[in-house]
């Protein structure tokens, strides 16, 4: 494991460079693919809205692993993340035109901890709303 | 209706091995559009220190949530999984995931709450690699929501 950061080099409150992700209706089925959830909920309309849904909504496994590209992007080495929790706590809604969704990822420095590892604490937000909540990485600097 | 109490700290046999494939290492991260060399060039992993191309940080779980099925489909606890929607995701990890790994999965049912009329269901899943050293651990909450009246 060998992070381009280094501990001494970081101090609570550095801010890591924010991202923004899209999110289209491809991108959902690609991953729905990928992961083996073919939840419909996650690429069917009718079926969204059947069960309540204002329109397809992102996984929210999709929404974790974009978001903790703010932290392995840092890091430099995704093997440095020693920890990595969310709550998810609003649907990322992808309507089906050309944009899809966005989801912007902020995160800071929120604690040094032992042993050369931090405490992130990201903020994903989708149309301007808090879509993880409680939303922490611990990651293991040089 | 409320869960049965008595299945907290109940386990589920360990899981047949998954195989971890580049290949499939590949397949996911393109789904993320994460473009990071360490999931698809070993010589780029070998020199972050890794033996082989990893997996990002989530990959796992599409093999903890199929062995999570072994718990939400017990007919015994009688969880309505039509209800069912994620609630929070956690990974401990000891080391990353990568390819040639042959995992498997020990569920066990760490906790149930009532809450509202809500079931919530923490599930634990330990991954092992085929040495048997401990490689990662999802904790996956679950939430049951209310039936409607009847």
């Amino acid at each position: 494991m060998t992070a381009k950061i280094a501990y001494d080099d970081i101090e609570v409150g550095t801010e890591l460079p924010a991202q923004t992700f899209p999110v289209t209706r491809a991108a959902l089925v690609q991953y729905a693919g990928a992961s083996g959830d073919f939840n419909p909920i996650h690429w069917n309309e009718k079926f969204a809205k059947d069960v309540g849904l204002p329109d397809v909504i992102a996984h929210g496994m999709f929404t974790m692993a974009e978001a903790i590209r703010v932290v392995t992007d840092w890091a430099g080495d995704p093997g440095a993340v020693v920890e990595y929790g969310v709550r998810f706590t609003k649907p990322v809604v992808v309507p089906n035109d050309d944009q899809g969704a966005t989801v912007e990822v902020s995160a800071k420095v929120a604690a040094k901890l032992d042993d050369n590892t931090v405490r992130v604490d990201l903020v994903a937000t989708s149309s301007g709303q808090k879509v993880l909540g409680m939303s922490r990485a611990v990651v293991r600097l040089a | 209706m409320a869960l049965d109490q008595s299945f907290v700290g109940r386990s589920y046999p360990p899981t047949d091995p998954y195989e971890v494939g580049r290949e499939k290492i590949r397949e996911f991260a393109e789904a993320v559009g994460d473009a990071n060399p360490a999931y698809t060039d070993p010589e780029a992993a070998k020199a972050l220190g890794h033996p082989d191309v990893i997996a990002p940080p989530t990959f796992v779980f599409s093999i903890t949530f199929k062995a999570a099925g072994q718990v939400v489909q017990d007919p015994q606890l009688g969880l309505d999984y039509s209800r069912v929607v994620h609630g929070d995701q956690k990974f401990v990890y000891v080391r990353p995931v990568r390819a040639g790994d042959r995992l498997t999965v020990t569920s066990t049912i760490e906790a149930i709450k009532s809450m509202a009329g809500n079931d919530i269901l923490d599930i634990r899943g330990e991954v092992h690699d085929e040495a048997g050293e401990h490689v990662v651990t999802a904790l996956t909450k679950l939430v049951a929501r209310a039936a409607e009246e009847s």
